[in-house]
């Protein structure tokens, strides 16, 4: 009996998990990535360079043509054209910026530090109406915003008339913004609950001295709660843009439309590929898009490992 | 003086801007609490100037629709399943066992899959669905939607695990337990409001989903509410308002229920706070 | 003994299953038509006397078939997209309601199969093919094969509302007397005219923008571009029109209607939804003119229907499109329309090609063609069906078939579609001018079918 533990206890490293059995544990989980996942991905790269389709000439024999799909993306005399991809990538630009980056993650935020040690009624209520509205099925919010945003009786125009400002034809006239909105209601509980998780992890000692000190809202925050936070800050914006570039619901708002003002990559996407049913040019913007959120998770990774200290 | 002052206009200040979030969160989804129950539905939030039950009468009375939502229930049931189990799996190893390179790999998996859920993988995945013969079958979807969920889901519960200390699987260890059972008997239950929030957050993203069941299911029979929904407009194209937002709202419920009761009991947040690397 | 119990046992075994007793065969057919909604009729002809007679007929044959039709409700677009993923994978119903120009980008990517490939060569002998004219054949055919049946044809005309024509004083009120414009001119003067002396009624308004489809191509671009003298497409040349003074004027018509006089409403357009809207618009009386095709008579307003007007047949009447000027029509012609068709195409996967082709032959004779009449009456496909029921679609099918042409049968055509639809939204928005428009339209052609089969001329 004795001998067993003292031998055990000599061990330099004392693993937890037996390699064979936590691979076990991780097999589901591969097999279904890798078939999937990985497999899908694979495939999309490498049709991006076929004419593949799935009615007209290209489908019964596709054939190989090169970066073909990837030029016709970026042909200068139409690049911004809408309804081509500079349009919608610079729709998506502007999207994720507009919904992402300056709406859900610091809305987000001053959510969370408004309620962070604070319980209550109305902080029960919040949290659940924000929650609410991102699990929310989209087809279902979709419907609901059809309504909110339209120009004769939609109830967002109706509160502007309460506050003077004349009837906004939301769908016509500022199609992308309509679709910033949405999208900022719609995911920034994720940013609230992540940030509030976070900030509850501050040990309250930290609180405690800010108080002692005096410091005031700002000072709390730039000197103490924010170099406290900072990779959750990064983590919610490389997963907030990663969403909010791949993100298909506003389509079902505005169509894209009106004349392809709203029009995300997404949408393109799904126009070329199943209005079309051109799969070579689809998998080619899906590889390209891919690209881009690989370049932005990267420039987010290396800002934060950049500063340990702001 | 001055601080108690101050004290008291930010507590202000905080309820204003709580009472202008909740209203802003609020407000688009009024009209599906009115509109439902009004017998001449339009496009304005009102109070129903017929109220009625008939529009959820002609619903349920619809064998497709109602059939579609047992649809979903299967389809985000079995996804919920399937996430939550091999992501808790997953996230255990992965935490527990020295992988090199793991926060890279989980970065680019996380990646790849907001791609994949994206439209242009669409293709692949028929394709290949259409191989492996799993298309127009609920198990076709759940199997895609499984596979584009794990890696946001191990990435979720990373965090939960590791914030459980390793000192109570060690003692469970030397006192004897197999790695299985210490999984079962320890972790889980410490690790339990996170699974809950895994379990809550695979099956609302599987409720949602809309492009792939749109692609991969072919028979009427098989389709989900958010297909089914579109079956309610009219000869022009327009949607049938009474029907379309009863249809939404019974649609919208099962998923507010969950949400509620997981609140209720064990409370719905990110324990633990989610770090990015560099801890 | 023994022996003979085993060869009668086998005996009767063989016979039951050659006679096919107990084989229960199930049909299905799919159609974009939903009961009390779109194509309501179709649901009904189909359900309520298509499939009893058929289903008694094959009982008196000694075969069991049961037959359903999976009604669908979404846009035509999801439909051909619900098709090509469904043949793809070779499933599918077994008759499917097709539109005549999806079928030769199908066939060329081997989606869809002529019948006699389906079926055999005995699907010749049908009595059927005797009432069934070459052109109405051309309208589910392609490379000279037949694929499936066309349920008939139809016609645009230029809608207009009598009602608001007599309170405008273009035609004196009780005289009966109509409307007919000979050219653009007389066209838009009346146009004018509507919108100086009634501003609140919009006085034209033809279909433009991506966001009607086709049917922005056949209502709108097409019955504007034939007027100028020119098709879509040189069918002796096989070559498509890219930049043409054809095709610049019809672009400067739009242009005068939606952005230089506001004679029609752009917006109304381009907003989702947009056909629609302009349906009910034009039954609420707020639309003086509206370019449509005979469905929308015979489909939308007719009583019973969403948008029906109770007194269709005293304020709704119609007038033929008129060429730029008489005599500048495409075939020097001074009026113009163009013809489309859907009809039912049997599925190459089906695993009962006999009894689909049986049940689809079965629909399309003579009585149950005139049953369908007597629900919806239209210009039907066999010749022996005439057009009963409704004066109007006689009338209208009469004037109008002389004058008509159809699509090109084309693999790139419904490509090539868009970019007109596309060039029309363009102008109509003012995003581009015509001249501007016109390009894009040529360059995007080119690409398309490529440069030496696009014909620019200035």
């Amino acid at each position: 009996m004795e001998r067993p533990r003292l031998y055990l206890m000599r061990e330099r490293t004392f693993s937890i998990l037996p390699r064979s059995i936590g691979l076990a544990f991780l097999t589901p989980a591969v097999l279904f990535i890798s078939i999937f996942l990985l497999f899908p991905l694979v495939w999309v790269i490498v049709i991006s360079f076929t004419n593949t389709a799935l009615t007209g000439p290209g489908a019964a024999n596709p054939s190989f043509v090169g970066i073909a799909n990837y030029a016709k993306l970026f042909i200068p005399t139409r690049w911004l054209r809408p309804g081509e991809f500079g349009n919608a990538l610079r729709n998506t630009l502007l999207f994720v910026l507009g919904s992402a980056i300056l709406g859900q993650v610091p809305l987000g935020l001053s959510i969370a530090l408004a309620f962070h040690r604070r319980k209550g009624l109305l902080r029960e209520l919040v949290f659940s109406a924000a929650t609410i509205a991102w699990i929310l099925p989209g087809v279902a919010v979709a419907f609901a915003w059809i309504a909110f945003l339209d120009r004769d009786f939609g109830t967002l125009n109706t509160i502007l008339g309460f506050l003077g400002i004349p009837r906004i034809d939301w769908y016509f006239s500022y199609p992308l913004y309509a679709i910033i909105f949405f999208n900022i209601w719609r995911g920034t509980a994720f940013s609230m609950l992540l940030f509030s998780a976070a900030l509850g992890n501050i040990p309250p000692s930290f609180w405690e001295t800010a108080d002692v000190l005096g410091a005031s809202a700002w000072q709390r925050f730039r000197t103490i709660i924010f170099p406290l936070i900072r990779p959750s800050v990064f983590t919610a914006l490389i997963l907030v843009t990663l969403w909010t570039f791949n993100v298909f619901t506003p389509y079902l708002i505005t169509g894209g439309g009106p004349l392809f003002r709203s029009e995300t990559i997404p949408m393109y996407t799904y126009r070329i590929a199943f209005k079309f049913f051109e799969f070579g040019r689809g998998a080619a913007i899906a590889v390209l898009m891919m690209t881009i959120n690989f370049v932005l998770a990267t420039i987010y990774l290396f800002m934060q490992k950049r500063r340990r200290i702001i | 003086m001055r601080v108690k002052a101050r004290k008291w206009g930010y507590k202000l200040f905080i309820v204003l801007f709580s009472l202008f979030i909740l209203f802003f969160f609020v407000l688009p989804l009024l009209w599906l609490l009115t509109a439902p129950f009004d017998t001449k539905a339009t496009l304005r939030v009102s109070l129903p100037s017929t109220f009625t039950f008939n529009n959820f009468r002609t619903i349920f009375a619809n064998a497709f629709a109602i059939r579609a939502l047992f649809n979903s229930i299967v389809i985000a049931g079995g996804t919920m399943v399937g996430v939550t189990l091999f992501a808790t799996l997953a996230a255990y190893a992965v935490s527990r066992l020295k992988i090199r390179g793991r926060d890279i790999l989980t970065y680019l998996l996380v990646l790849f899959s907001s791609v994949v859920q994206g439209t242009a993988a669409m293709v692949p995945i028929f394709l290949l669905l259409y191989r492996l013969k799993l298309v127009d079958t609920h198990l076709g979807v759940i199997f895609v939607l499984v596979g584009g969920l794990l890696p946001t889901g191990i990435f979720l519960m990373r965090d939960f695990v590791e914030s459980i200390p390793r000192s109570y699987e060690e003692s469970a260890l030397v006192s004897g337990a197999k790695p299985a059972q210490v999984l079962r008997h320890v972790v889980v239950p410490v690790l339990r409001p996170g699974i809950m929030v895994l379990a809550v957050w695979s099956f609302v993203q599987a409720w949602g989903d809309f492009l792939i069941s749109l692609i991969v299911i072919r028979s009427p029979t098989k389709m989900p509410a958010p297909i089914a929904i579109y079956s309610f407009y009219t000869e022009g194209g327009t949607p049938v308002l009474t029907l379309v937002s009863a249809y939404a709202l019974i649609y919208a419920l099962p998923v507010v229920g969950l949400y509620l009761f997981v609140n209720w009991r064990f409370g719905f947040r990110f324990f633990g706070g989610i770090k990015g690397s560099g801890r | 003994m023994r022996r003979l119990w085993l060869i009668v046992l086998l005996g009767i075994v063989f016979g039951w299953s050659s006679a096919g007793v107990g084989e229960s065969i199930k049909l299905t057919v799919t159609a974009r038509a939903v009961r009390g909604g779109v194509n309501s009729a179709l649901v009904q002809w189909l359900e309520d006397m298509v499939f009893p007679a058929f289903i008694q007929w094959m009982k008196e044959q000694g075969k069991d078939v049961q037959v359903e039709f999976i009604q669908f409700g979404g846009s035509d677009e999801a439909l051909k997209q619900q098709y090509a993923l469904d043949l793809k994978v070779g499933k599918g119903a077994d008759i499917l309601g097709f539109d005549g120009f999806w079928i030769p980008e199908f066939d060329a990517a081997g989606l869809v199969k002529p019948l006699d490939e389906i079926v055999g060569l005995q699907v010749w002998d049908w009595e059927g093919w005797a009432y069934i004219p070459q052109g109405m054949r051309e309208i589910l055919g392609y490379k000279g094969k037949v694929y499936g049946l066309p349920l008939g044809t139809d016609v645009r005309v230029i809608f207009y509302r009598r009602d608001i024509f007599e309170k405008a004083g273009i035609i004196p009120p009780g005289s009966g007397l109509r409307w007919q414009p000979r050219s653009w001119k007389e066209l838009l003067d009346t146009a004018r005219y509507i919108k100086k002396v009634l501003p609140d009624v919009i006085p034209l308004q033809i279909n433009a923008g991506t966001e009607m489809g086709e049917a922005t191509t056949m209502q709108g671009w097409f019955m504007v571009l034939l007027g100028t003298g020119i098709h879509m497409y040189d069918f002796e040349s096989g070559k498509w029109y890219g930049e043409h003074p054809g095709i610049l004027d019809a672009l400067n018509f739009y242009k005068i209607v939606y952005v230089d006089e506001g004679l029609g409403d752009a917006r109304l357009q381009l907003i989702p939804g947009a056909r629609a809207r302009t349906f009910e618009f034009f039954r609420d009386g707020k639309i003086a003119m509206l370019v449509e095709g005979d469905w929308f008579w015979r489909s939308v307003l007719a009583p019973g229907s969403e948008w029906a007007i109770p007194n269709r047949n005293e304020v709704v009447d119609w007038a033929m499109m008129p060429a730029k000027e008489p005599g500048a029509g495409y075939r020097g012609q001074n009026f113009v329309t163009i013809s489309g068709g859907t009809g039912f195409i049997l599925n190459p996967n089906t695993p009962y090609p006999n009894e689909a082709w049986a049940l689809l032959s079965f629909a399309f004779s003579r009585e149950m063609q005139l049953a369908f009449q007597s629900i919806q009456p239209r210009i039907r496909s066999r010749t022996d069906v005439p057009v009963v029921g409704d004066p109007v679609m006689s009338e209208m099918a009469k004037a109008l078939l002389p004058y008509t042409t159809v699509r090109p049968m084309l693999p790139g055509y419904p490509q090539i579609s868009y970019q007109a639809q596309l060039m029309t939204e363009r102008v109509v928005s003012g995003l581009m001018t015509p001249e501007e428009a016109m390009a894009a339209y040529a360059d995007a052609l080119a690409e398309l079918v490529g440069t030496e089969n696009v014909i620019r001329k200035r």
